[in-house]
């Protein structure tokens, strides 16, 4: 079960630096030859690394082994690239029970100095 | 011509073991379900399955491709309704295809996205917003 009192939340993370090295990797999986910017599904590899450190807090209490990938959405306002200093924030945005399964929406805001460039929304499925 | 009902080319990619590894590395989602295949059994998985992000992220190249690049993609969502098995030594399809849902005012344009694999429809409603260049 997940804390109750953590829905409606807002945990900031830590400043992480995007390298080039990491969007090369991205887009060579992808098949992306321009990599001057980051794949729109990029921000992933940041917010939910953010969103797995929240919901496994000992405040929020969910075991990420049972957690499943239900949906995602990305709304991109500026592409990420290498040397951008991100800041991600990760609200707890949703929450409902189905058949006994939990269904929690992650909502993470990424801002590089302080301007928000990427809201992506991961809903995580935490199986009964 | 772009207009509501327009069908995008189909394109087929091709997803293998060494990808997933490749993407688990370059994604840092090292979930053993989609590389271990004593794992994935143990859990009730036919196979190792492919990260879902990888199939979103395969399908969202797809839309950025025909858009003109990652740039032109503005809003993109997917539900992940099943898996994409991935067997040993095998490679398997991910058959890509979009139909133009909407086309806004502004030149902005909806594609309605198809994904299935082993003809089995792989995401819902997956749809990206994209301003075509040029």
């Amino acid at each position: 079960m997940i804390n109750p009192d953590a829905i409606g939340r807002t945990f900031k993370g830590a400043e992480v630096t995007i390298s080039q090295n990491e969007i090369d990797a991205f887009c060579a999986v992808l098949g992306e030859k321009d990599t001057s910017i980051a794949p729109p599904t990029f921000s992933i590899r940041i917010s939910l690394d953010q969103s797995q450190a929240v919901l496994t807090s000992p405040e929020v209490g969910v075991n990420w082994d049972r957690i499943v990938h239900g949906d995602q959405k990305f709304e991109i306002h500026q592409p990420l690239k290498a040397g951008d200093v991100v800041r991600c924030d990760s609200t707890l945005e949703g929450y409902k029970q189905m058949a006994g399964n939990e269904f929690v929406t992650a909502r993470s805001d990424l801002y590089v100095a302080d301007k928000l460039v990427i809201t992506n929304w991961s809903t995580l499925v935490v199986r009964a | 011509m772009i207009e509501v009902g327009t069908s995008l080319p189909e394109r087929i990619f091709y997803v293998d073991r060494a990808l997933l590894k490749q993407y688990a590395d370059a994604s840092g989602d090292q979930n053993p379900i989609h590389q271990n295949e004593e794992f994935a059994k143990s859990v009730g998985l036919p196979n190792v399955i492919a990260h879902g992000m990888l199939t979103m992220g395969l399908v969202g190249q797809y839309a950025a491709d025909w858009a003109g690049g990652s740039a032109q993609v503005k809003e993109y969502s997917a539900r992940f309704t099943k898996p994409v098995i991935v067997p040993a030594g095998e490679k398997v399809d991910l058959t890509v295809s979009a139909t133009v849902g909407e086309v806004f005012p502004d030149g902005r344009v909806r594609l309605d996205l198809n994904a299935t694999s082993a003809g089995v429809k792989v995401l819902g409603m997956a749809r990206a917003i994209v301003v075509k260049h040029g």
